[in-house]
């Protein structure tokens, strides 16, 4: 035997796998509920997804196809050290393609690919507890989430519209789920906000650091917080890809020189490519057989 | 004590825990996060009767020494299941149905309320049992036409047997959300379970 050690499928131990599992199964039962759980030292810093790493690691198994982003990218770092990561301790099938994957992990996006029945989107979870910047006492937003008492979160809305006019809030913005608990759908942008509801594929979202597990299932009903003077309105952008030409996705910025120049492009990486191949030209992109 | 003299305690747990386990959690938990669908399981754990091997996978799967574990009399006077459930999982046994994070019940028909369960608390709602039934059937009994989070529109299940007074007692285990307990169905092969999330109507005879 060349090996010195391995590890057990996925990394985690059995006992760990059951305990986050059980705590899988109440999230389920209780949408939007955040329910604790013993997160484990991984081999990766806190703050790189080690919540979600976890999730993954609890669900995945060997039939499974497994695909990461960071920021909507597929070839960023943590995605990368994350695919490789369960590619060498779970020996699973990786992808870029969101319809082939079975699980996605996600730092920060959802694919603008619509998601279907079947398919499981883990979230990296930095802070869970929507209440927590309004509230740094655990004690008393556990009693907030119990008695349903979230006047302060409407006061925190307001008080942007009274500051700038209207709701300045734009990642992090928080839901209602099912009519009772209201979430952090983590730092994604309120543009992905929409996707949630409804969506076909099973929601799951693990915070290591502050150990908790939380999950919307299936067809759930998901709202973003508004008033009716001012409704919930997702970000628009006055250009199209500059790589693809796509509307109504989301965009990120580049800077490309230090004279002002910059470029618009798809923040989802793998929805841009599809794009391309398919024919799709931005006005700097370039055809795909003329990159070839 | 002549059950531990025996072999069966020690014979017919997971061959493969990591496959075997992730396999029947996924199971598991499609059927928790869609509620009405039936989720097929291989047998995959051979325990002593009256324990089903669909309970037994399920409760290898989620139960450990972290877990105060809650039988139904049938099973509880069962020398051989209370071995084989203390080797395979080794968690501890409770008489006391409020203690228990899960309860394995071989006879749903004769169940005691659900009420009587940990049913969390309203800061804690997750600390509630989750019960695993044992039934015949998931699809030939009276039909239970479902709705909540994890259904699209509409969906039936038809599990037999169930809980005296079912459709009440699960009207008042609805109204305490998000306290209340949850339930998965092991039937020969297969799992279905009911969240406490989900509304569910009977139909007419």
């Amino acid at each position: 035997m060349s090996d010195i050690a391995t590890y057990n499928f996925a990394y985690l131990d059995e006992q760990t796998k059951r305990m986050i599992r059980r705590a899988i199964l109440k999230g389920i039962a209780i949408p939007g509920y955040q329910v604790p759980f013993a997160s484990r030292e991984m081999p990766m810093p806190y703050g790189w997804g080690t919540g979600g790493v976890q999730v993954t690691a609890s669900i995945i198994g060997p039939d499974d196809v497994l695909k990461v982003i960071d920021q909507g990218a597929d070839d960023t770092t943590n995605a990368v050290s994350i695919r490789a990561f369960f590619r060498k301790v779970a020996d699973v099938e990786t992808t870029t393609d969101t319809t082939k994957a079975t699980i996605i992990q996600t730092r920060h996006r959802i694919p603008e690919q619509p998601l279907v029945d079947g398919q499981t989107l883990v979230y990296q979870v930095p802070i869970p507890e929507p209440l927590r910047f309004l509230e740094p006492r655990e004690t008393e937003t556990r009693k907030m989430h119990a008695l349903e008492e979230y006047g302060l979160m409407h006061v925190k809305l307001y008080e942007d519209i009274a500051r700038n006019g209207h709701i300045a809030t734009t990642y992090a913005y928080p839901v209602k789920v099912e009519g009772r608990y209201v979430m952090d759908p983590s730092p994604t942008p309120k543009f992905d906000n929409p996707k949630m509801h409804m969506s076909a594929a099973l929601q799951l979202f693990g915070a290591g650091r502050e150990q908790r597990i939380y999950a919307i299932p299936p067809y759930t009903k998901v709202v973003s917080l508004d008033f009716e003077d001012h409704p919930f309105e997702v970000q628009t952008f006055d250009r199209p890809c500059a790589l693809c030409g796509a509307e109504q996705v989301y965009l990120d910025e580049v800077i490309l020189d230090d004279r002002g120049g910059r470029m618009f492009v798809c923040s989802d990486t793998d929805f841009c490519e599809k794009r391309r191949e398919a024919g799709h030209v931005g006005e700097l992109g370039m055809a795909m057989e003329d990159v070839r | 004590m002549g059950g531990f003299l025996t072999s069966t305690p020690i014979e017919g747990g997971f061959q493969n825990p990591p496959m075997a386990a992730q396999a029947v959690f996924r199971a598991v938990m499609t059927a928790m996060a869609r509620p009405g669908t039936v989720q097929a399981v291989a047998s995959l754990a051979q325990p002593p009767a009256p324990l089903t091997p669909t309970a037994a996978a399920v409760a290898l799967m989620l139960c450990d020494h972290d877990t105060p574990l809650w039988l139904d009399p049938r099973l509880d006077t069962s020398t051989d299941v209370r071995g084989w459930l203390g080797f395979h999982c080794g968690a501890p046994l409770t008489t006391i149905p409020a203690d228990a994070h899960f309860a394995l019940v071989s006879s749903p028909g004769e169940l005691i309320a659900l009420e009587n369960f940990a049913q969390g608390s309203q800061e804690y709602p997750d600390r509630s049992t989750t019960l695993i039934l044992q039934v015949d059937t998931l699809t030939k009994g009276r039909a239970l036409h479902l709705e909540g989070p994890g259904i699209e529109t509409s969906a039936t299940l038809a599990p037999f047997p169930l809980p005296r007074h079912f459709a009440a007692q699960w009207q008042q285990n609805r109204a305490r959300f998000p306290r209340g307990v949850d339930l998965i169905l092991t039937a020969p092969g297969a799992i279905a379970c009911l969240p406490r999330t989900t509304r569910i109507f009977e139909t007419e005879a």
